[in-house]
């Protein structure tokens, strides 16, 4: 763009001719980008027009309007109401909230696996170091498939829903899930949501404060505590308010499987196991890496000015660490995200397990391997865009 | 500068050669491909005990298998000139309609779905069966109402993931599918009791039954079948001269049942005096140029893969791991429904 701005300038003098436009390194930069640009899109354009002609010469159905038509299967587990008698389009929509529901949990374990090891891998403790290098040499150096199937035939084979294991009166462990006692559904427990993210959103505000105050007037409040009873006491406050429900729906072995209570399913845990562990290994070496980057001068430096150990990472550490590791971190979730896509091999039913189903059922395979890239695509970019935002709050700020 | 000027020149070119041999995928003439490679490219399901699957020898060897042996023998007078592409249920179409196998002899059930929008045509059906259901012998479970609120093992992208959809739906019963496409997988997540039951074909049951458990008498058939599942071989859509030969040759192995020509005895049916039978081993006619072939193709598919009767005997009869009744799948004049059109 430069360039072009550039050339631009250029031209608003009065002897421009032909031949120095022609000489111009910036206008034949941009023709050549110009050209470049069309030959792509022209490519482009060609296979799409060539898949498109192909599919009409063989009387294969093209378009989208299948999303509309009734999909005639059931899927095994569902965030939202779908039955055989919803549409494929609804069908896509349940394969994708079970990719992001298994995803950011994937995210979650990966990073409190991730950061635990990586801190442990630079510990001075000699057996715990070598146990996390050992870990992370493990779960990094096997693909994330074999892991995956290798947790997957872990759980089948734990006892039948008849000899089911009970876990401290609250669940059971089958082959089935792990099947666990929940409060029972309650009106209040909407109201108790929505309050603790009015209270992750106060405490946040609080500490933004704190901040401003620390730095206009050099007193230091410590947030800490305020902001832990804000998290906590504002649900709490809820819960008391809509009357303290207490009912719990505990599962009851009742035919086939439990009723009440909630089930996580094998396919599920296996899949979710098998790509945060493999995700957790490099982020480990991520954070290692990260840490270690800070001089350790500086850490001296702060400890050798009185400041409590915590107070270094705090302020000293973590703010240069957290610069190396938020761009690589970043590409390890969108990874982690794509290896999600493995759900197929296990049964899980994600975006691309689904996806595959419709695909058959249709046989519209362009359409739908169309939607389930356009999708992951989508996930990606968003998951980049909110980590390059964050990494703009971390990054040095020049003042 | 001039290093970079000839980068972008290579990658013009290739460009440009990537626009040259993109052109228009071939939907003609199969036949006249198949000759010219000199082997039928079968797609065949990768382990269907029955159907098709590679035995202790590393032959593949299955009902399926047979056929594609059979358009083999009808092409080349050679069954053996046959490659075997083994294809999952997700992959089988698009290999079918991108040229991939010449033709699917893979348990696909004929649908009007699959005929139409997937650009299929299919051949008239070898094997007649239906869903079936496969449940631990402990279970209990003696009938498919038995099944409400069970887990349920099925493969993606088959009709009898539909099927069980409907089966649950028109009993007012729940049920959750846990869908696998491994079949590996998909078997071993029934047998370690993951699933209450495994739907399948009803043919395909048995098949599993005896090879992938380790105690087949700890699971049971369901009686019953609970949908229609014709299976038949597929072709793209648009080379009838390829669609005639598939078809033709499915009929030859009923006829031959029909006239009680073996591949013992086609030698010396030849000399018979009935017409049908000398228009089948091609004594009388030209019904192979007629489809494009040599005029002893029926003769041959009989005397190197056999009539319908004894493909099933090989397969399922008594005695074979995977025994069936015939059922369905018996002649039209002794109460069943194969029925081979005429070679007039």
């Amino acid at each position: 763009m430069t360039h072009i701005d550039g050339s631009d300038q250029r031209g608003a003098k009065p002897r421009q001719t032909l031949s120095t436009l022609l000489y111009s390194k910036s206008f034949r930069t941009a023709v050549t980008q110009v050209v470049m640009a069309a030959v792509v899109i022209f490519i482009g354009l060609f296979l799409y027009q060539n898949v498109v002609e192909n599919l009409r010469a063989q009387n294969i159905a093209t378009g989208f309007g299948f999303l509309e038509q009734t999909s005639q299967f059931d899927i095994g587990e569902k965030m939202i109401t779908y039955s055989a008698r919803d549409s494929y389009g609804r069908a896509f929509v349940v394969g994708l909230l079970n990719t992001l529901s298994v995803s950011a949990a994937g995210i979650f374990l990966a990073t409190l696996i991730g950061f635990t090891v990586g801190i442990s891998r630079i510990s001075s403790n000699w057996l715990l170091s070598k146990v996390a290098t050992g870990y992370v040499e493990i779960v990094r150096n096997i693909p994330v498939i074999l892991q995956v199937i290798f947790w997957s035939v872990l759980l089948r084979n734990l006892p039948n829903a008849r000899n089911a294991v009970e876990v401290y009166g609250v669940g059971f462990l089958t082959n089935r899930g792990l099947t666990f006692a929940v409060p029972a559904t309650h009106p209040i427990h909407s109201t108790m949501g929505i309050a603790l993210v009015a209270g992750i959103v106060l405490a946040i505000l609080g500490s933004i404060w704190a901040r401003r105050h620390r730095e206009s007037t050099g007193t230091y409040v410590n947030m800490l505590w305020p902001s832990i009873g804000l998290v906590i006491g504002l649900p709490v406050l809820a819960w008391l308010f809509g009357g303290a429900p207490t009912a719990i729906s505990y599962p009851v072995q009742k035919g086939f499987n439990f009723q009440g209570g909630v089930t996580i399913s094998p396919e599920f845990t296996a899949l979710l196991i098998g790509i945060a562990l493999y995700a957790s290994g490099f982020i480990a070496e991520i954070v290692r890496a990260g840490l270690q980057a800070t001089p350790k001068g500086q850490i001296e430096a702060a400890r050798s000015m009185g400041f409590r150990p915590w107070f270094v990472t705090r302020y000293v550490v973590l703010p240069q660490a957290l610069r190396v590791i938020v761009p690589p971190l970043t590409s390890q979730y969108v990874s982690l995200i794509k290896n999600s896509s493995i759900a197929v091999v296990v049964g899980y039913p994600d975006l691309v397990n689904i996806g595959n189903t419709v695909m058959n059922q249709t046989g519209q395979a362009v359409e739908a391997i169309a939607v389930m890239m356009l999708v992951y695509l989508t996930i990606s970019l968003i998951t980049s865009t909110f980590m390059n935002f964050y990494n703009r709050l971390v990054a040095i700020k020049e003042r | 500068m001039n290093k970079d000027f000839k980068l972008k020149t290579a990658l013009c070119a290739i460009g440009l050669a990537t626009l040259g041999s993109a052109g228009f995928a071939d939907s003609g003439d199969t036949l006249a491909s198949v000759k010219e490679r000199g082997e039928v490219l079968c797609g065949v399901h990768p382990a269907r005990h029955g159907f098709a699957a590679p035995n202790s020898k590393g032959h593949w060897d299955g009902f399926e298998v047979d056929y594609c042996h059979a358009i083999a023998a009808a092409v080349f007078g050679d069954a053996d000139k046959v490659r075997f592409v083994a294809l999952s249920s997700q992959q089988r179409f698009p290999a079918i309609q991108s040229g991939e196998v010449d033709v699917l002899v893979r348990n696909v059930t004929a649908t009007l779905g699959r005929d139409t929008a997937l650009g299929l045509n299919f051949a008239p059906p070898i094997f007649y069966t239906g869903t079936g259901f496969l449940v631990h012998a402990d279970s209990g479970v003696k009938t498919v109402e038995d099944l409400d609120g069970a887990t349920i093992c099925v493969a993606p992208g088959s009709t009898t993931e539909r099927n069980v959809a409907q089966i649950f739906a028109t009993r007012g019963m729940d049920y959750t599918p846990v869908v696998i496409e491994n079949n590996k997988q998909l078997v071993d997540a029934y047998v370690t009791g993951r699933c209450d039951a495994l739907t399948k074909d009803k043919a395909a049951l048995p098949g599993v039954r005896a090879y992938d458990t380790e105690n087949p008498a700890e699971h049971v058939l369901l009686p019953g079948i609970f949908s229609k599942e014709p299976l038949a071989a597929a072709v793209r859509q648009g080379d009838d001269q390829w669609y005639d030969l598939v078809k033709w040759v499915t009929y030859a192995t009923f006829n031959a049942e029909e006239l009680g020509v073996t591949s013992e005895n086609a030698g010396d049916m030849k000399s018979s005096d009935n017409v049908d039978i000398q228009s089948l081993l091609g004594v009388t006619g030209d019904y192979g140029s007629k489809l494009g072939v040599s005029e002893d193709w029926a003769y041959n598919v009989i005397t190197q893969v056999g009539n319908y009767a004894e493909i099933y005997a090989r397969h399922f009869g008594p005695g074979s791991p995977v025994e069936l009744d015939r059922d369905l799948n018996t002649l039209w004049v002794d109460g069943g429904l194969l029925y081979g059109f005429p070679i007039k």
